[in-house]
């Protein structure tokens, strides 16, 4: 048994959501620049390139990448062996939230559901825990804006619809969605499990490399044919009209009811910004 | 690629075509949903406005709090869609135009060719970027709205795309 005091994952939360904020994953810097090199439409073109600078500036100023610092998602795996100790995880975690959210002077975008009154912290996050095995605390910190949050689906698709279903639901999400998650978009698919578990596999689908496949031949699979198809729409940079609409497509899978096929379709933009940690 | 400077009169809005590259500069103010229904129930009620509607441009977006030594947060534009119920009033209205993200309805695309206005389209998630080109920030309106609230900004260099011209051809 390990004994982790609470703080520590608070700490760590903390200064993985002011990284976040700020900088793009190195994956993702990497498909933006592939994707304005290899541009062919003048108004998407102009569009990836200010995207770009818009990275790096916000890295050399120290400032949001968007201003849409969004809501903040916190993967906690917990190993069986770890005793957590100190503050409730709850509290300690949204603690850290608070604190990051105001330090680093990011957007406060949580609101009451109904009367919309602003929580004026962003908090609470969002907490998912699952426990696995070992003495070790996995973080995931993901801070999730809503333009691409509004554009994502669940469908409960017929077993007969199969593999092709799951890539229509995909590409049909995208399209629906056109201009208005800023593509180029990453793509989370969930596939399987109970009409909950999927929606939550999407999510964690895009915390994946961006350009990094599942190992499961079937579901890469998925995911290049998904790819190409989202491509060949023409959506383009920003809704301009071009050759990249996404810049991945990434599907976590889990097994389900012989009665259902589940798909969860979690869309992220362009700002492809997380972080993780191990305790 | 155009220079404009906010607010345009009538005749500089007509030379510009769905497409163009834009660096604007000049006057704009932001207003989020929740400020677009509080500005429309005024104008519905008879009120006055906390700024003057004619010929001016509304950016949709909602800052970040500004860093000491910046005059605004990261500021990029949030999805225009959203204004859709609200955008053919306030053009009817007196508004010269907006700047946002993403396509609009029919409904506005006919408001902007009636008014003749124009519709720009900002890079969303360009939000640093648009930040530092933000060189003077005021509070208002609505204070209680907090990001939401209405800022009038003074701006130089915002990159966009004309989305929509006035004569309703559109990028999307």
């Amino acid at each position: 048994m390990r004994k982790i005091d609470t703080k520590e994952i608070a700490d760590k939360v903390y200064s993985l959501a002011l990284k976040a904020g700020i900088s793009l994953t190195p994956d993702c810097k990497a498909a933006l620049k592939s994707a304005a090199d290899a541009e062919t439409s003048g108004a998407a073109k102009f569009a990836l390139n200010t995207l770009i600078l818009n990275s790096q500036t916000a890295e050399a100023e120290g400032l949001p990448v968007c201003q849409d610092t969004g809501m903040a998602v916190v993967l906690l795996e917990i190993g069986q062996e770890v005793f957590l100790t100190g503050e409730l995880l709850e509290d300690a975690v949204n603690g850290a939230v608070r604190r990051a959210y105001a330090d680093g002077y990011f957007r406060k975008s949580v609101c009451d559901p109904i009367t919309r009154q602003n929580t004026g912290d962003n908090t609470p996050a969002v907490i998912h825990t699952h426990i696995c095995a070992g003495e070790q605390v996995k973080i995931t910190f993901l801070p999730k804006g809503f333009g691409s949050e509004n554009m994502s689906a669940t469908y409960m698709l017929k077993p007969s619809q199969g593999v092709e279903g799951i890539i229509d639901a995909i590409v049909q999400t995208v399209k629906n969605a056109g201009s208005r998650p800023c593509p180029p978009v990453y793509v989370g698919v969930g596939i399987g499990g109970t009409f909950d578990t999927c929606a939550f596999l999407a999510k964690k689908a895009l915390t994946r490399e961006v350009g990094a496949h599942s190992q499961r031949a079937e579901i890469a699979e998925i995911e290049k044919t998904a790819l190409e198809r989202i491509n060949a729409l023409g959506i383009g940079c920003q809704g301009f009209h071009g050759d990249t609409t996404a810049i991945g497509v990434s599907c976590e899978w889990a097994p389900t009811h012989i009665a259902g096929l589940p798909v969860a379709v979690n869309i992220q933009c362009h700002c492809v910004r997380y972080g993780k940690a191990v305790i | 690629m155009l220079k404009l400077n906010l607010p345009l009169d009538k005749d500089s809005v007509k030379k510009l075509r769905a497409g163009d590259s834009v660096l604007i500069s000049g006057t704009i103010y932001t207003a989020r949903d929740c400020a677009h229904k509080r500005l429309t129930d005024m104008l519905a009620k008879g009120e006055p406005l906390p700024f003057d509607l004619n010929g001016a441009f509304i950016y949709y977006a909602g800052p970040c709090p500004a860093k000491p030594n910046f005059a605004s947060g990261s500021c990029g534009p949030t999805t225009s869609a959203r204004m859709d119920a609200y955008a053919p009033t306030l053009l009817d209205a007196g508004l010269g135009g907006m700047l946002g993200k993403g396509e609009m309805s029919e409904e506005v695309r006919q408001a902007l060719m009636r008014n003749c206005g124009v519709y720009f389209a900002a890079f969303g998630g360009a939000g640093a970027l648009y930040g530092k080109a933000i060189k003077d920030s005021k509070l208002i309106a609505f204070p209680e709205l907090l990001s939401e609230a209405v800022r009038k900004l003074e701006v130089t260099d915002f990159p966009a795309v004309v989305a929509i011209d006035c004569y309703g051809n559109s990028i999307y």
